[in-house]
């Protein structure tokens, strides 16, 4: 029986600094056997989370992009028509074998209930699928069975370890909501992502790690259309770390260049020109 | 320590059960099954406040706003018993102003406001401005616009506007999923009934199947501002609304002014003339001004929460002119995009030349809305068809 701190170090051991109040969700998503739905602004690792869970119960991890249009057969399963037709030309075959698990073509969903040992499953963006795919997941994750009319019910050997992602593209349903343990990621404050970036990047020196942070926790306050996310960040002190700056105050032209990997529209570009770069900059150094 | 001001519960089951109640008052949806699941939560857990917070807050809470408010409502329960509902809210309500306040301040700093304690000052100053513009307009737009909505009180023209809406109605409406189903005169094969069939006749695919993607009917739902400014365009606009709900039963048709007012049941029936006179004297016995914010807000607490998802279409008949703060505005339009809607805001100023959309709350809201039209004429409103169509 592992307790809540367990789960936060072992995620830190792989490289993910959670926060107390994520970790307890997901400690209690596994306990008590329950989904669970993050929500939060894009880049602030939602979609890592379970990729790290994946690593640490040595599972595989099942991720499931959902899309608007997004259906049945490729969130479940298809029949391999081709291949079904090529059967029935060979040979005029019976409708069992046909319709048999060498004609299926496994999609996420029922593969994530057919694994041995029990999967992460990761349904990444569910707010951009439809409604009617939204109530068909909420059948699926309170009986973790599929029936296929061809073959019968399919029941799950394991339970996944689901795990759901959002960002609001549209308001989830409230019944799905309720089913899941929830946890909104919001950016990291400065300890944790100076730990994330010591996590991520060990070799870089302590002096612009603090004002690589600094930098970017001053420029999330500024009034930009998308902040920054911490991908970004580990980008951007990548970025730094190969121009080989040692302080982000002593080159303002490569600063300035190097602020592509933080600022992804035309709007925010023009909002942070060198003078409020370098002025926060200056805040951090 | 909670225990000693918890004389008369004990059990941690019914302190649970209690809190859950505390958290339904303050909006939260818990029920049976959160209190199950914070139970069995708990008693996984060493008994410490910092751990059950962290667990119950996992387990109640269904979105961003309930995650920030959670830690309040936790305090305000179990480490501070004295506090009722109304208090809690109270607080955060008012942390929430001052916030707002300060930001107002910031704000009107530059044209030279003061006002750092009261936070009404600001905004009476804003609402003043902007009703000052508004009535410049609208006084000066009244006098042409007089001579051709006498027009319309005619029976025939208001069947005219009825006939309009209906076309709208229709082009709104047509929209096809983007699933596919079985359809006997599909595009596209449907393999896999074709496949199955062909067992039939030995593998060879005989009759072959079709699919298409079906229609989606859209839901829409109209919000009519009858406040003083619209006055002149009620009579029309309700014989509009009527056409659009004779189109479709579904449609729904709310009325706000500095309240909101659901008159779906009451446009359903008797004559156009008939209905249209009695909403019109509904509407004028509020007179006096709009809040469009507010009135959004409302519709999103009240409404939207079960009618509103993405196949709907909201269309919001007025002129803009608000009396309330427009960042109201903003959020409430932000809201309700949230929901996945189209937003279509006809604004009858719109046709006159020269228009700009100056009106702060009219300004606050152009970023949010899909499409912004003008909606003076008949005319004016059929030449809607094909953009709505392409929506």
């Amino acid at each position: 029986m592992t307790t809540w701190q367990d789960l936060k170090t072992d995620l830190s051991e792989h490289g993910y600094v959670a926060a107390d109040d994520l970790a307890m969700a997901l400690h209690l998503s596994l306990m008590l056997g329950k989904p669970l739905l993050l929500e939060g602004a894009a880049g602030v690792g939602k979609t890592q989370i379970a990729k790290t869970l994946a690593e640490i119960k040595s599972t595989k991890l099942i991720r499931l992009q959902c899309y608007e249009g997004l259906d049945a057969s490729h969130a479940i399963y298809e029949w391999n028509y081709q291949r079904q037709l090529l059967a029935i030309r060979a040979d005029a075959s019976d409708e069992e074998r046909i319709f048999s698990e060498k004609y299926l073509l496994k999609r996420p969903l029922l593969e994530g209930i057919q694994q041995e040992t029990p999967p992460v499953l990761l349904i990444d963006e569910i707010d951009r699928a439809d409604e009617e795919f939204e109530a068909y997941l909420l059948e699926i994750l309170s009986d973790f069975q599929i029936s296929i009319p061809e073959l019968g019910t399919i029941k799950a050997i394991s339970r996944p370890h689901v795990i759901l992602t959002a960002n609001g593209t549209r308001d989830l349903s409230d019944a799905l909501r309720r089913r899941c343990m929830y946890a909104y990621v919001d950016y990291p404050n400065r300890k944790t992502e100076l730990a994330i970036l010591a996590h991520r990047q060990p070799g870089l020196d302590a002096h612009i790690a603090t004002q690589i942070i600094g930098f970017v926790q001053d420029l999330r306050k500024e009034d930009l259309e998308k902040k920054p996310g911490v991908a970004e960040m580990l980008d951007w002190a990548a970025a730094l770390s190969g121009l080989g700056l040692n302080d982000i105050t002593e080159d303002p032209i490569a600063l300035q260049a190097s602020l592509v990997c933080l600022l992804k529209t035309q709007r925010d570009r023009d909002a942070i020109p060198t003078e409020i770069a370098q002025r926060l900059a200056g805040q951090a150094a | 320590m909670p225990a000693t001001k918890f004389p008369e519960r004990t059990n941690t089951a019914d302190r649970v059960a209690g809190f859950m109640a505390h958290l339904r008052l303050n909006g939260l949806q818990a029920g049976v099954a959160e209190t199950e699941s914070a139970l069995r939560a708990i008693a996984h857990l060493p008994p410490n406040a910092k751990e059950a917070r962290l667990a119950l807050k996992a387990i109640c809470t269904t979105n961003s706003d309930t995650h920030k408010s959670f830690d309040d409502l936790f305090n305000a329960y179990w480490l501070n018993p004295g506090r009722i509902r109304a208090d809690v809210r109270m607080t955060s309500n008012n942390t929430h102003r001052r916030s707002l306040s300060n930001k107002n301040t910031l704000d009107t700093a530059k044209s030279g406001s003061a006002g750092e304690e009261k936070s009404p000052d600001p905004n009476g100053q804003g609402e003043a401005e902007t009703s000052g513009t508004g009535k410049l307009i609208a006084s000066q737009y009244t006098n042409i616009a007089h001579t051709d909505f006498r027009e319309f009180t005619r029976p025939e023209d208001m069947a005219h506007a009825e006939a309009a809406a209906a076309h709208l109605a229709r082009a709104i409406r047509d929209r096809r999923s983007r699933r596919r189903r079985a359809a006997a005169k599909g595009r596209t094969l449907d393999l896999r009934r074709t496949t199955r069939a062909s067992l039939a006749t030995g593998g060879d695919p005989v009759s072959l199947h079709r699919k298409a993607r079906p229609d989606r009917p859209v839901h829409l739902t109209a919000l009519l501002d009858v406040s003083g400014s619209m006055s002149i365009y009620a009579r029309v606009f309700m014989a509009f609304l009527k056409g659009l709900m004779n189109h479709d039963q579904r449609t729904d048709a709310f009325l706000f002014h500095t309240r909101l007012l659901c008159i779906s049941d009451a446009l359903r029936e008797a004559n156009t003339t008939k209905a249209a006179d009695r909403l019109t004297l509904m509407a004028d016995g509020f007179g006096g001004g709009t809040k469009i914010g507010a009135n959004l807000s409302a519709f999103n607490e009240n409404y939207a929460r079960n009618r509103i998802n993405a196949r709907s279409v909201i269309l919001i008949l007025s002129d803009g002119y608000d009396t309330g703060p427009p960042a109201e505005i903003t959020e409430a339009l932000k809201r309700l995009r949230k929901r996945g809607p189209r937003i279509i805001w006809l604004n009858p100023l719109k046709g006159w030349e020269d228009y700009t959309p100056v009106a702060a709350g009219m300004a606050a809201a152009l970023p949010h809305l899909d499409l912004f039209a003008a909606a003076n004429t008949l005319e004016a409103l059929a030449a809607l068809e094909p953009e709505l169509a392409r929506l």
